[in-house]
């Protein structure tokens, strides 16, 4: 017959309370995103309607609608993502699966961290330097988004290279002895397996551009604009920073207006984590090993 | 060192000359001579690291996907020193590889035999169709999958996902085959089919088989080699070696299972 011992009893209690103490830290994590939602939707739910989002703020910004920082907000995200994806997916490509282990390697893989590391305020100020000033762009979205892909290019670069290394190994060699040149290993065999993680990580930073403030402050986003921007040359509202305006800058906003734009600011971004979301699973569901 | 009896009559398909390989400073393999005849299966055994799969590695230049591998000697193949070829695609391309365990790259099992050809600029779909069917068929596997060509190659079994890849070599028209312990993750039925398979195909190209069990170099190889700790210690007819003429005793041990 088995009995358990001393230690047998003592290893159970503490598994168990370890288990305890997991689930307590993970429900911990969920009651801030279901509190600033709940807030969010019982404040500002009431106001938002299709008006709310198709018409322009009115009465110095202390009523109507939000169309001018909606149509913005989608410029600033397009043009960012124009000039982040290409040249993150390019530069992952290099590091991932042409890069040897060298130390010019580590040092682009330590500049990528730090350039992740770096505040967006920073980033702003570089933005204002180099894209406003030096290459002349002014404040129009075209410096903005610039600063934006600067800013958000690591992520990119980051998750786009795990999403590369997570096709084994053995298919490259196998492709290679094939006598495929790296190119041709990349685009039938690593490309088309690691396109879901790589999309995934593009929706993400998609996300993340959408709801920066500072580097578009001083770069491309407009305080009040009553007209929409013909041209990536010219300025633009944005949702992230009328959210900031409405909230601190302007006196006589109604209380429910700022729940309401960070309502809708919170929706894109969710709608967009969703979509990335759905998105994997899709492409889950089709993995071929 | 060299196997005793060198029929002049056959054609040298490979040539290794004192090839030594290094990871780092550390050896793998040290001055290794032999060679491969045209339309031969030219056995390696020998018991695990001692430098089987390096030396299948360095054959067709892999070596230079592995940073801290060199490699010191000549290899001729077909005459040419290889590392000479200007181009080491079209090398690789003239050499198939299986690997011990079976890669069915993430396609259909018909892009997994047509990827080789396509990238070689075949494009007709008429061409493609008989490249792959005529693989498949000499990897005995057709009749398997001929009504699902355009189901994931992921997706068979273990023993055909191995013949599979198998006709994906072929489809690439090698002269040579490297075969690296090809039936460790294969049923004994299937393995067996394979090695009829290979019987049939040395009548058209030359093979070079490293295998564990050293009952399956006797049933095919025509030529053996033993590698011993990155040496080879002996190379000589598979049958003589097996019927207990072996120039070294630490030969006649191995392959009575006394050690490795």
């Amino acid at each position: 017959m088995f009995t358990a011992t001393e230690l047998n009893i003592r290893n159970q209690k503490i598994e168990r309370r370890v288990k305890l103490l997991f689930l307590l830290m993970t429900i911990l994590l969920v009651i801030p995103v279901i509190l600033i939602l709940g807030v969010l939707v019982y404040e500002g739910g009431p106001l938002i309607s299709v008006d709310f989002l198709l018409t322009d703020p009115k009465d110095g910004m202390t009523a109507g609608g939000i169309f001018p920082a909606l149509v913005g907000t989608i410029w600033l995200v397009i043009v960012a993502l124009l000039v982040s994806v290409p040249i993150g997916v390019a530069a992952a490509l290099y590091l991932s699966e042409y890069a040897r282990d060298n130390w010019l390697t580590r040092v682009i893989n330590l500049a990528i961290i730090n350039l992740a590391g770096v505040p967006s305020i920073v980033h702003a100020l570089f933005g204002v330097g180099a894209f406003v000033l030096f290459f002349g762009f002014g404040t129009s979205i075209l410096a903005a988004s610039l600063t934006l892909a600067v800013m958000t290019l690591p992520v990119v670069i980051v998750s786009t290279r795990e999403a590369l290394q997570a096709v084994p190994q053995a298919f490259r060699e196998a492709c290679w002895n094939m006598g495929a040149t790296r190119w041709q290993t990349i685009r039938h065999v690593v490309l088309p397996n690691s396109v879901s993680g790589i999309l995934t990580g593009v929706i993400l930073e998609v996300s993340r551009t959408a709801g920066e403030t500072a580097p578009i402050m001083f770069t491309g986003a407009a305080f009040f604009l009553p007209f929409l921007p013909q041209t990536v040359l010219d300025q633009t509202m944005a949702m992230s920073l009328h959210l900031f305006v409405v909230s601190t800058q302007v006196p006589g906003v109604p209380e429910q207006l700022p729940f309401s734009v960070a309502l809708v600011l919170i929706a894109i971004v969710l709608t967009m984590n969703s979509i990335s979301i759905a998105f994997r699973i899709y492409l889950r569901g089709k993995k071929k090993w | 060192m060299v196997g005793a009896t060198e029929s002049p009559n056959q054609a040298t398909k490979l040539e290794v000359r004192d090839l030594s390989i290094y990871y780092g400073d550390q050896p793998a393999l040290q001055n290794i001579n032999l060679t491969v005849r045209e339309h031969e299966i030219f056995g390696i055994i020998g018991p695990a690291n001692s430098g089987k799969t390096s030396f299948l590695r360095v054959l067709n230049r892999m070596e230079m996907f592995v940073p801290s591998m060199k490699v010191k000697g000549q290899i001729l193949f077909g005459g040419r020193d290889i590392s000479k070829w200007r181009n080491v695609y079209a090398l690789r391309r003239l050499i198939g590889v299986v690997f011990p365990l079976p890669v069915g790259l993430p396609l259909s099992i018909y892009d997994n035999v047509s990827l080789s050809p396509r990238l070689a600029g075949i494009r007709k779909r008429a061409d493609l169709d008989i490249i792959v069917e005529k693989c498949l068929r000499r990897a005995a596997l057709w009749d398997e999958v001929k009504d699902r060509l355009n189901s994931l190659g992921s997706l068979l079994s273990g023993g055909q996902q191995q013949r599979l890849t198998i006709a994906r070599a072929l489809s690439q028209n090698p002269q040579l085959l490297l075969l690296d312990e090809f039936s460790i993750a294969v049923d004994p039925v299937t393995t067996m089919r394979i090695e009829d398979v290979l019987k049939e195909l040395k009548k058209e190209i030359t093979i070079i088989l490293v295998t564990n069990l050293v009952q399956q170099a006797r049933r095919l190889a025509d030529r053996t080699a033993f590698f011993l700790s990155g040496r080879c210690v002996e190379i000589g007819e598979t049958e003589q070696m097996f019927s207990g003429k072996t120039e070294d005793p630490q030969t006649q041990a191995y392959l009575e299972g006394r050690f490795g």
